[in-house]
């Protein structure tokens, strides 16, 4: 058959249908992978609760009743009482719009910044990458939820401060690692391939470098959302995030602690949703990861992979 | 008209270790459509040279000047780093020794192509799709079309190589520059990619400067070849002049350190001792000195000059007399 013929897709559709796009295929391997379907199904599950917390919370999760304190699950309290008496399905449900919002913005607040800051860092090099990197350096030689009191401490507790601050944590630590991951991108030969056929700096960075290291920026966002979970829950129980009566899974988590032998139902609760929340992001990452690496794609039936053509 | 006029270019890197002068004051020149072989042992500046004329080398910590750099009329070192892109992948392309690491693994070789013909040429998606086709034909690719969808890891060395072939030639370029473009591929397909660089050379009529350790495929493709070391040009000449009648030491000690398929069967091969200088050094005698076997008591006085032997085309730097070794008498 000659290239002609094959060209044009519409004489012959059903031989030679249109390739799909590299999207197009990052989605559908994506979707192949189970463990990570499953974890966008549970997060999209608990995103949709705590959306729709007023409808389905059975109590006002502020409500203190200390005639039914520590009252282990039952019908009347599905996931049973806290110390004061509030139903903790109700301040599971509520807590979450804290707790989730706080880790999604700092996620972004942080790749926004460490991202861009550790490729033109790695990407640039010499005098620029060393300033920057002391730069960052100083700020992790602060124990970071130090830094974070201290932000929050200065500009006053509210929940932009305590996004801000345990975002602004996160930065050198994103920055210092895809600074590593971009040298070590950067000697590669399809970056000097690339350049010898006329790429500009842009080019190389976002198409061949930033693409390249995609996986290990995934896995730290994982990490950086869980950390961020758990970080707004130490700065509520300083005082320093939503003020009390606000229900959030980090400081419901916390206020636990104490009753631990008494009732775990209230240390429970909050820790399983916080794990389920970081397992799903985690296993959305790693899909998301496999997804953007061809290397990693799994064999479709259907459509064969075409290895080794015969020279 | 020349293609390519280089005039005593030199590339130094300044390093912790001192000065490293990596290239030191080649000249050269290259014709349209021919196809100019540079040989040389590891770190003789055959590769630097060429970044040099690409203009890769990164400055600082590199440094290239030459007396004269000109490219179809181009000031090569005097023009902006932006004309310098565009130049780069349209004018002049680059083909690298590892096929299996150059090219992006998470495009499709079908993308890689189009955005390189999209960067140069103004194509539409749909023009620089067709072309990319055309490409991966002329290069022999079977099944052109579903190959663009590929991703480099679904194919194989020698097809990398030679999809990196379409991709050097995808915008006509005046002058195509292979570095060590074989060098890591077997044989049967090193010989399968040196027929396909004669085919584009002949075809498109580009300019080739090959850079290889292979005398054999030097011989065999090339018009001219320059020999360095020790980042200078120690001979050059026609190819069959060169190799019938060697006249640098070095050269010698290449060409009998080589196994020949039609050589005298019985002689052993005699590599060449020792190590090449350092860079760092400032040598004022000829830096092969050192090794050479067949040096003469003028060559521990002063420089070699540069001069003719035989021919106006065939000049070498080396104070011996090398007749005696010559397999065709002149």
């Amino acid at each position: 058959m000659s290239a002609s013929d094959t060209r044009l897709g519409s004489t012959l559709p059903a031989a030679t249908p249109r390739a799909p796009g590299t999207v197009e295929l990052s989605f559908r391997q994506f979707t192949r992978n189970r463990v990570a379907l499953a974890g966008l199904i549970c997060l999209t599950v608990i995103c949709i609760l705590v959306a729709t917390a007023p409808l389905l919370a059975p109590y006002n999760p502020a409500q203190i009743s200390l005639s039914s304190k520590l009252q282990p699950p039952s019908w009347a309290h599905l996931l049973g009482t806290d110390y004061f008496g509030r139903d903790i399905l109700s301040r599971m449900l509520y807590g979450g719009r804290l707790s989730l919002t706080v880790g999604m913005l700092v996620v972004l607040f942080a790749l926004s910044f460490g991202v861009p800051i550790g490729l033109v860092s790695g990407f640039i090099g010499g005098r620029l990458d060393n300033i920057i990197m002391r730069l960052m350096d100083a700020f992790l030689t602060f124990p970071p939820l130090l830094l974070a009191i201290a932000v929050v401490g200065l500009l006053g507790p509210s929940i932009q401060n305590v996004v801000l601050a345990l975002g602004l944590v996160q930065i050198p630590v994103l920055a210092r690692m895809v600074r590593g991951s971009t040298l070590a991108a950067r000697e590669e030969v399809y970056v000097r391939a690339a350049t010898a056929l006329g790429a500009g700096p842009l080019r190389v960075m976002f198409s061949n470098i930033l693409r390249n290291i995609v996986s290990p920026i995934v896995v730290q966002m994982t990490i950086v959302f869980s950390a961020a979970v758990v970080a707004e829950a130490s700065l509520s129980f300083l005082g320093l995030g939503a003020p009390p009566p606000t229900p959030s899974w980090g400081r419901d988590l916390s206020d636990a602690r104490n009753y631990l032998g008494q009732a775990p139902w209230m240390f429970l609760s909050p820790a399983i949703v916080i794990m389920l929340c970081v397992l799903s992001i985690n296993f959305i990452g790693d899909g998301v990861r496999d997804s953007l690496d061809p290397r990693s794609w799994r064999i479709n039936r259907n459509a064969r992979r075409e290895e080794e053509v015969p020279e | 008209m020349n293609l390519l006029r280089v005039r005593n270019l030199r590339t130094e890197f300044n390093t912790d270790q001192g000065r490293l002068k990596a290239v030191q004051g080649i000249s050269f020149d290259l014709a349209e459509g021919e196809v100019l072989g540079v040989v040389g042992e590891s770190g003789s500046g055959k590769s630097v040279a060429a970044a040099s004329i690409m203009r890769m080398v990164p400055q600082p910590p590199g440094r290239v000047t030459a007396d004269e750099l000109l490219f179809d009329k181009t000031p090569l070192l005097d023009i902006s780093e932006a004309e310098a892109r565009d130049i780069r992948g349209s004018k002049i392309a680059m083909v690298f020794q590892d096929p299996m690491r150059s090219l992006n693994p998470v495009l499709t070789i079908g993308h890689q192509l189009i955005e390189v013909l999209r960067r140069h040429q103004n194509m539409t998606k749909q023009a620089a799709r067709r072309r990319s086709i055309e490409l991966l034909e002329m290069v022999g690719i079977p099944l052109a079309e579903r190959r663009m969808a590929a991703y480099p890891h679904q194919l194989s060395g020698g097809m990398r190589q030679r999809v990196m072939m379409a991709i050097a030639v995808s915008c006509h370029p005046r002058l195509l520059i292979a570095d060590e473009a074989t060098t890591a591929l077997d044989v049967t397909i090193q010989a399968q990619i040196i027929e396909l660089v004669k085919k584009l050379q002949h075809d498109l009529g580009t300019a080739v400067i090959w850079i290889s350790h292979d005398l054999g495929v030097v011989a065999g493709m090339c018009d001219r070849v320059n020999v360095m070391y020790a980042g200078r040009i120690v001979e050059t000449g026609k190819v069959d002049d060169v190799f019938d009648q060697p006249s640098h030491g070095y050269t010698l000690g290449l060409m009998s350190s080589t196994p020949r398929v039609d050589g005298t069967s019985a002689d052993r091969l005699t590599p060449i001792e020792g190590m090449p200088p350092s860079l760092a050094e400032e040598i004022r005698l000829c830096p092969f000195l050192p090794r050479c076997r067949v040096a003469v008591p003028a060559c521990s006085d002063v420089p070699p000059p540069t001069r003719e032997i035989g021919s106006p085309d065939h000049r070498s730097a080396c104070h011996a007399d090398l007749r005696s070794h010559w397999r065709v008498p002149a």
